[in-house]
């Protein structure tokens, strides 16, 4: 298998914004984990390895370094809480129990029919608005029970 | 409190401030072409940067203009340079970058054309964690509309001063906030930072002279460029210039991010700024500028919010971020919750840090579930003393030992409560969320 040929393309121009190939490596694992089912799979570090010159472990050992790649699959829908201290005094470990108990997901793992996966993250910036959850990629701040349950009850 | 003069956050409440149409309408890009046309020399804008006193807003509070001098000089030293704008905003506690980058993002980039010129830099990146995607987004289209419009790329202006600007996501690693981590996840490596000598001017991005600055420092420079430094200089306090952006957290009324000028107290600025503390509730502590900062007790929060009165009461301005704890808030979870932070996020590089922040969680963690002993008081204060100070490649370790200090000293009586009870009296266990036994996979 191969990296499809659109993000090929999109390699082939990202890596022109710098003077060395490997420096677009994160923003391609970042690409793949969007376009490829949620997650890094062995067969998609083996072709950005081959894409960028790189050994598959010295891409296995970037992705590994940092939290957003995923190794694993998830479900359909990742939901990131907020565990640092200013969501934590305004109520994060509440809003992770309600999350866990709506989704059906434990702490770190997803939900028996594949829909949801919970994990708990570090500070995420939006301590003004705490507590919060990023949803697929977009923030959900200032979140009450309610709200967390209205935001995950609209997910497909 | 008295009125003042704002600027930084001017724009942002605008309708589409994020689009070039309302920052031209407000005079944006007046001070590049101001700067190009006129034209002043690169050594004329690290001048005005110097002068202005303003110190980096990324938590170190170093001068600006001093860091942009570093640059070698360009006659003796033909490598290309880069200019590294520090947009992995993740202190905890700190919020205030996405702002501008959300809804100002115009700004930072002027800013960083003008740093490319004083530095003679051939580009800039701009690193912003990947968390941020409306940062990424809303910057990636407002660089796309300069460069439509001559202002990024190839003969600004129809100038011969070229500059690209590019944008680069992080994946989430607090320690790629520090500037070596920083440039090493920027060449595409895990975030290891680097030994400093070499430092960035000299040696940074591809080996080549390098100048990492945050973001709110580079969105300064535009207004420095165009009002002088006298006028910088007329806000603040002698030697804390300008205003700077305050994010606010945790058992306060209004928490959000202000614009506020140097001099206030942190008592003013929890009352006054924030609604004070939520609930009807007395202050227990504060966490001054983001979680690396030592913890200050209630008592002490008459200090002067600038570089050197917060210095001078035993923290650190840091990034500005206020965390406000009230009475019924558990020190014993804060630290727990704290000291987690700086396990998951140590690089595992240096010894004293890796085994260190594993340390210094896993004691606060069993004195906040009431299994402590007394003699883990003493433990946190020698491994603490083992970690910091500059023990380490980076300072993440010295961010993770200084709190720690501050907490005991202030707080031991509460940490041997919960010792002495067997739990912490402050929280309900109804309350805990449910056991993790993931890895932060």
């Amino acid at each position: 298998m191969a990296l499809p040929d659109k993000l090929k393309a999109e390699f082939t121009e990202l890596v022109t914004h710098y003077p060395e190939k490997r420096a677009g490596l994160i923003p391609a694992l970042h690409r793949c984990q969007e376009e490829l089912g949620g997650w890094l799979s062995p067969q998609t570090i083996e072709d950005l390895a081959e894409f960028f010159g790189l050994e598959p472990v010295e891409v296995f050992g970037v992705a590994t370094f940092y939290p957003m790649f995923r190794l694993t699959p998830r479900g359909r829908h990742l939901v990131s809480v907020c565990h640092n201290i200013s969501c934590t005094l305004r109520g994060a470990e509440a809003l992770l129990a309600h999350v866990c108990h709506v989704t059906g997901s434990p702490v770190g793992g997803t939900s028996p029919d594949g829909k949801f996966s919970v994990v708990r993250v570090e500070c995420q910036g939006a301590c003004a608005n705490a507590p919060m959850f990023d949803l697929d990629g977009t923030y959900h701040e200032d979140l009450d029970a309610a709200k967390a349950e209205q935001v995950l009850r609209s997910c497909q | 409190m008295k009125d003042f003069p704002k600027y930084l956050l001017n724009r942002v409440g605008l309708p589409q401030s994020h689009t070039l149409a309302t920052y031209r309408a407000e005079g944006g890009y007046r001070a590049i072409e101001d700067v190009l046309k006129k034209p002043w020399t690169p050594e004329q804008v690290i001048g005005v940067m110097k002068d202005s006193g303003l110190r980096g807003r990324g938590g170190a509070g170093f001068p600006t203009g001093m860091k942009w001098s570093f640059m070698p000089d360009i006659t003796k030293d033909p490598r290309p340079r880069y200019l590294a704008v520090n947009a992995d905003e993740s202190e905890p506690g700190t919020c205030k970058d996405r702002v501008l980058m959300e809804k100002d993002p115009h700004g930072l980039i002027e800013g960083c054309l003008i740093a490319c010129f004083a530095m003679r830099a051939k580009a800039a990146y701009i690193y912003v964690r990947g968390e941020y995607r409306l940062s990424y987004n809303r910057l990636q289209a407002a660089i796309d509309e300069a460069r439509a419009a001559g202002l990024v790329g190839k003969n600004i202006l129809g100038t011969d001063f070229s500059c690209d600007i590019w944008m680069h996501k992080g994946a989430g690693a607090y320690i790629c906030g520090e500037e070596t981590g920083l440039m090493e996840s920027l060449e595409g490596k895990r975030g290891h930072p680097r030994p400093k000598p070499p430092f960035p001017a000299g040696s940074g991005l591809w080996k080549s002279p390098t100048t990492v600055n945050n973001v709110e420092s580079i969105f300064n420079a535009p207004f420095i460029v165009r009002n002088g430094a006298e006028w910088f200089k007329s806000m603040g306090v002698p030697k804390s210039t300008g205003n700077f952006l305050l994010g606010i957290s945790g058992h306060v009324n209004k928490p959000g991010v202000y614009e506020l000028p140097f001099g206030l107290t942190a008592r003013q600025i929890i009352d006054e700024v924030a609604g004070g503390v939520w609930k009807g509730r007395k202050l227990k502590a504060f966490f001054p500028g983001g979680s690396s900062t030592g913890l200050l007790p209630a008592s002490m929060v008459d200090v002067v919010m600038d570089h050197d009165s917060v210095k001078a009461a035993g923290s650190m301005f840091g990034t500005a971020a206020m965390i406000i704890l009230d009475e019924t808030a558990s020190i014993p979870q804060v630290m727990d919750v704290t000291a987690r932070f700086y396990d998951h996020e140590s690089c595992g590089q240096c010894s004293q840090c890796r085994e260190g922040t594993q340390w210094l969680h896993q004691i606060f963690r069993r004195i906040a579930h009431g299994k402590g002993q007394m003699s883990d008081l003493d433990l946190l204060v020698s491994l603490s003393n083992g970690m910091a100070p500059a023990k380490t490649i980076c300072a993440l370790a010295d961010a993770a030992a200084i709190p720690t200090l501050a907490a005991v000293k202030h707080f031991r009586h509460e940490f041997e409560e919960c010792i002495r009870l067997g739990r912490d009296p402050l929280r309900n266990e109804s309350q805990h969320a449910p056991e993790l036994h993931e890895a932060h996979a």
